[in-house]
C-alpha cells in the first residue's frame, strides 16, 4: 500500500501532468468543436513548439522569448495549414480529414528528423526554473511547479478569449450551430482559420514549455496526441472546460496508477474513457454541436 | 576380337574413367558444392545470380531511432568494405580477396522497424520473400531482435543480431539461426558489479528504473544477482513502459525510497529523458548514478556534467582503438564517411557482418547449415573487438566487456572523450555457465 506522502506527491504530480495535457487538449477540442476536424497533426505541432524553443534558446538566452516565438511560429503554421490544406477538406468525409492531418503530422516529423537528426536535443531549464522545492516529505522540481502556473495563466487567457470577447462568442456559437452562425451573416470560414491557428498555438506553447523536461526528439508528440484524444473524449468534444477537467483527470490517473502498477497506467485511462462513453457519450461537458 | 586401334572394351573403360574423373572434378568447384546442398531458406535461390542480398532492419523511428541510425551506418560501411576491400578486411585472411563474398557482390537495403517487433518482422519477411536475402541483421531493442531471430529460425535464414542485451536472446529464446555479439545482461552485470563494489563501496542501497520488457527485466535480474553478491541491497524495482516520455511519477517513487544509488536500465530516448528528469528531481545530486548498459549517444545528448562520474558498460567505446588496431582503422574510416565517431551500435553490425562473411568463406558455401557449423566451430576471428569467436552452445559471442566511468568536463581531452574505460573484462570470465542460460538450441536440421 502506498504511504500518504507517496500518495500526495503523486497526486501533485498528476496536477502538473494534467495541466499540460489540458492545454494541448483545449486546442484540439476547439478545433474539433468548431471545425469538426480531428487534427492528427496536433502532436507534431506540440513537437514543433519544442524544437522552436530549442532553436531560439540556441541564439538568445531568454526563455520568455522562446515561448513567445514558439507561439508566433505555431500561429503561423496553423494559419498556413488551415488556408493551404484543411479548408479544402471541410466538406469531405471524416476519414479524409483524418488521413490528411495524419499525413501532415508524419511529414512534419520527418522534416524535423531530416533537419535536426534523430538524436535528442537539449533544451536547458530557464534560470528561474532550476532546483527543487521541498514540500516537507517530498522534493519536486521547481520548474514543474512553474509550468502549472504558466499553463494556468495561458488557460485563463484562453478562457477570457472564448468567453469575454466577440470573437470568442462567434467561436462558441460556431461550435453549437455553424449553419445558423453563417446564416446570421458571419464569415464562419474566417473564424475557422482563427480557431485552427489558436489551437495550433496552444499545442506549440505547450511543447515549448515542456521542452526542458524531456528528450526533444522528432517523435515526442506521439504519446501526447493519443492521450489528448482521450482527454477530449472524457471532457467532451468542443468543450474548453471539458478539456481542462479531462486533462486533470487523465493526469491524475496516469500518476496515481504508477503507485500500484505502471503497466496499467495507459490502460486505465482508456478504461475511464470507455466508462464515460457508456454513461455519458457526449463526454462530461460535451456540447450538442457536431453529431 | 577385331584389330581396331581401340578395342570397344578399352574405349568403354577409358570413357568411364574420363567421366568419373570429370565428375569428381566437378564435385570440388563451388558451384558443384552449391548444387549438392538441398534447397533451404533462400538457398540457393538467393545466391544463384552474380550478386547476393543482405537486408538490415533498424529502428529509424521510435525511442531507439538514434541507435538505429548508428547501426545503419555501420551496416553500410561493412557492405562497402566487403564489396570493395578495405584496410580492415585486408587483415582478415579469409576476406582479403575482396569483391564481395565467394566472388559475389553484395546488394543491400535497410528498412525501418519503428522500434516495434511486428514491424521489424514484416520488414525482414519482405527481405526474405522479395529479395531472397541470404542473411539478415539489425534490431536494437531485444524485443525486435528476438522476434527477428525467431523468424530467421522459421525461414532458415541466418540472423546476425545487431543489438540485444536481454539474456533471453541466447537463453530461453536462443535459436540455431541467430547469433548475438553484444554482451548479455548477465555478462555486463558480472563485469560491472566488482567495479561498483570497489569504487562505490560494498553496502549500497540501489533503486532501479526498469523498462518493462524482456531487456529491462533481464538487466535488472542480473544486476540484482551480482550486486547483492558484493553486499548491496536492492530497494526497489520501478517498472516503466518502453517509450515513456514523462518519468516524473516513477522518479518520485524512486526519490522516496531512501536509496543512495540510482540504477537506470532505460535505453535510448527513454534513458535521455529519465536521466534529465532525474537530475531535475535532485536524484542525481543525492544518489550515485549507474547505467548498466549505456546507450549510444547518451553522453553526447546529456553532456559530461551529468554523465561525468557515472559507472556502466557499453558493448564498445571508440577509445578501444588504443587496444585493437582494427578498431583504430574502423573509427577513422567511419568518421571520414559520417563525420562523427562510431558508437557501439555501428560497431556491432559491422563486426557481425564481417564475422558472418568470414564463416561463409571458411565454409566455402552460403548453405546455411554449413555456415552455422563454421560459426559454431570456435575458430577465432580477428576483429575490431580483438579476437572473437562464438560459443557453440548458445551462440553468444565471446568478446571483451568494457567497464567504464564517465569523465567530468574538465577531464575530457576532446569533444568526444566522454568515457574512461576502466577495464576490458575478457569474455570468458563473465560468460554464464551454459546450464544456467535456459537455452534449448534447436537441432541444426530443424
Amino acid at each position: 500500500m502506498p504511504t500518504l506522502p507517496q500518495f500526495l506527491s503523486q497526486a501533485f504530480n498528476g496536477i502538473a501532468l494534467g495541466s499540460l495535457l489540458a492545454l494541448i487538449a483545449s486546442g484540439l477540442s476547439i478545433i474539433l468543436g468548431t471545425l469538426g476536424v480531428l487534427n492528427f497533426a496536433h502532436g507534431s505541432m506540440f513537437m514543433l513548439g519544442a524544437y522552436t524553443a530549442f532553436v531560439v534558446l540556441g541564439h538568445w538566452d531568454s526563455f520568455a522569448a522562446a515561448l513567445a516565438v514558439a507561439a508566433l511560429v505555431l500561429l503561423l503554421v496553423g494559419l498556413v495549414t488551415e488556408r493551404g490544406l484543411i479548408r479544402f477538406y471541410y466538406r469531405r468525409p471524416a476519414e479524409d480529414q483524418i488521413l490528411v492531418t495524419f499525413g501532415l503530422g508524419i511529414m512534419m516529423v520527418e522534416a524535423v528528423r531530416h533537419v535536426f537528426g534523430p538524436l535528442s536535443q537539449r533544451v536547458p531549464l530557464p534560470s528561474w526554473g532550476q532546483g527543487v522545492i521541498n514540500f516537507g516529505f517530498f522534493l519536486y522540481p521547481l520548474y514543474r511547479v512553474e509550468v502549472i502556473g504558466i499553463v494556468a495563466a495561458l488557460l485563463f487567457a484562453f478562457y477570457l478569449l472564448l468567453y469575454r470577447t466577440r470573437l470568442g462568442l462567434v467561436v462558441r456559437a460556431g461550435i453549437e450551430d455553424p449553419l445558423m452562425v453563417e446564416l446570421l451573416g458571419t464569415h464562419v470560414r474566417r473564424v475557422f482559420m482563427v480557431v485552427f491557428s489558436l489551437g495550433a498555438m496552444a499545442a506549440g506553447i505547450a511543447g515549448a514549455t515542456y521542452a526542458p523536461l524531456a528528450a526533444v526528439i522528432p517523435n515526442m508528440g506521439e504519446p501526447f496526441l493519443v492521450q489528448c484524444f482521450v482527454v477530449v473524449v472524457i471532457g467532451g468534444l468542443g468543450s474548453f472546460f471539458g478539456a481542462v477537467v479531462g486533462g486533470l483527470i487523465v493526469g491524475e490517473i496516469l500518476s496515481l496508477t504508477t503507485l500500484f502498477d505502471p503497466s496499467y497506467a495507459q490502460a486505465a485511462i482508456y478504461a475511464v474513457m470507455t466508462l464515460v462513453l457508456i454513461i455519458r457519450p457526449r463526454g462530461l461537458f460535451g456540447t450538442m454541436g457536431r453529431e | 576380337m577385331s584389330h581396331k586401334l581401340f578395342s570397344r572394351r578399352s574405349l568403354l573403360k577409358s570413357g568411364l574413367g574420363a567421366s568419373a574423373a570429370g565428375f569428381s572434378l566437378r564435385q570440388t568447384t563451388p558451384e558443384a558444392i552449391a548444387q549438392d546442398h538441398p534447397v533451404l531458406g533462400t538457398y540457393p535461390a538467393g545466391v544463384n545470380g552474380s550478386t547476393i542480398f543482405i537486408g538490415g532492419v533498424f529502428p529509424l523511428t521510435g525511442p531507439y531511432s538514434a541507435s538505429g541510425k548508428d547501426e545503419q551506418l555501420g551496416f553500410q560501411l561493412a557492405i562497402d568494405h566487403l564489396n570493395n576491400g578495405s584496410r580492415i578486411t585486408d587483415q582478415i585472411p579469409s576476406l582479403t580477396k575482396g569483391g564481395g563474398i565467394l566472388g559475389k557482390k553484395i546488394e543491400s537495403q535497410s528498412a525501418d522497424s519503428e522500434t516495434k517487433p511486428d514491424t521489424a518482422v514484416q520488414a525482414a519477411t519482405r527481405f526474405i520473400r522479395n529479395n531472397k536475402a541470404i542473411v539478415l541483421t539489425g534490431g536494437v531493442s531485444s524485443a525486435e531482435s528476438i522476434a527477428m531471430q525467431k523468424l530467421g529460425q522459421r525461414e532458415h535464414v541466418i540472423f546476425m543480431v545487431g543489438n540485444s542485451g536481454s539474456n533471453d536472446t541466447t537463453g530461453k529464446d536462443c535459436q540455431r539461426y541467430g547469433f548475438r555479439a553484444q554482451p548479455s545482461a548477465y555478462m555486463a552485470a558480472k563485469a560491472l558489479a566488482p567495479v561498483l563494489a570497489k569504487e562505490l563501496g560494498a553496502t549500497r542501497k540501489a533503486a532501479y528504473l526498469v523498462p518493462d520488457y524482456t531487456y529491462g527485466t533481464s538487466v535488472y535480474k542480473s544486476m540484482k544477482e551480482f550486486t547483492e553478491k558484493t553486499g548491496w541491497t536492492t530497494v526497489t524495482e520501478q517498472l516503466a513502459p518502453l517509450g515513456t516520455t514523462d518519468f516524473s511519477s516513477y522518479l518520485l517513487n524512486i526519490a522516496n525510497t531512501g536509496a543512495d544509488v540510482f540504477v537506470n536500465v532505460a535505453f535510448g530516448a527513454d534513458a535521455t529523458a529519465s536521466t534529465k528528469q532525474a537530475e531535475q528531481f535532485g536524484i542525481l545530486s543525492n544518489m550515485k548514478y549507474v547505467v548498466p548498459n549505456i546507450s549510444q549517444f547518451q553522453a553526447k545528448e546529456l553532456g559530461a556534467s551529468i554523465m561525468g562520474g557515472t559507472y556502466g558498460t557499453q558493448s564498445w567505446w571508440w577509445t578501444e582503438q588504443d587496444s585493437y588496431p582494427l578498431a583504430r582503422i574502423f573509427v577513422e574510416e567511419f568518421e571520414k564517411r559520417n563525420h562523427y565517431k562510431p558508437d557501439w551500435g555501428a560497431s556491432e553490425v559491422y563486426i557481425q557482418l564481417l564475422v558472418w562473411a568470414d564463416a561463409v568463406e571458411r565454409a566455402g558455401t552460403f548453405y546455411p547449415i554449413e555456415v552455422i557449423k563454421a560459426l559454431e566451430s570456435g575458430e577465432k576471428v580477428n576483429s575490431i573487438y580483438g579476437e572473437v569467436y562464438y560459443r557453440a552452445e548458445d551462440h553468444q559471442m565471446v568478446r571483451p566487456v568494457p567497464v567504464m566511468v564517465g569523465k567530468k568536463p574538465n577531464k575530457m581531452e576532446g569533444p568526444d572523450d566522454f568515457f574512461q574505460v576502466l577495464n576490458l573484462v575478457p569474455g570468458e570470465q563473465v560468460l554464464p555457465p551454459f546450464p544456467e542460460t535456459g537455452c534449448k538450441m534447436p537441432d541444426i536440421n530443424a
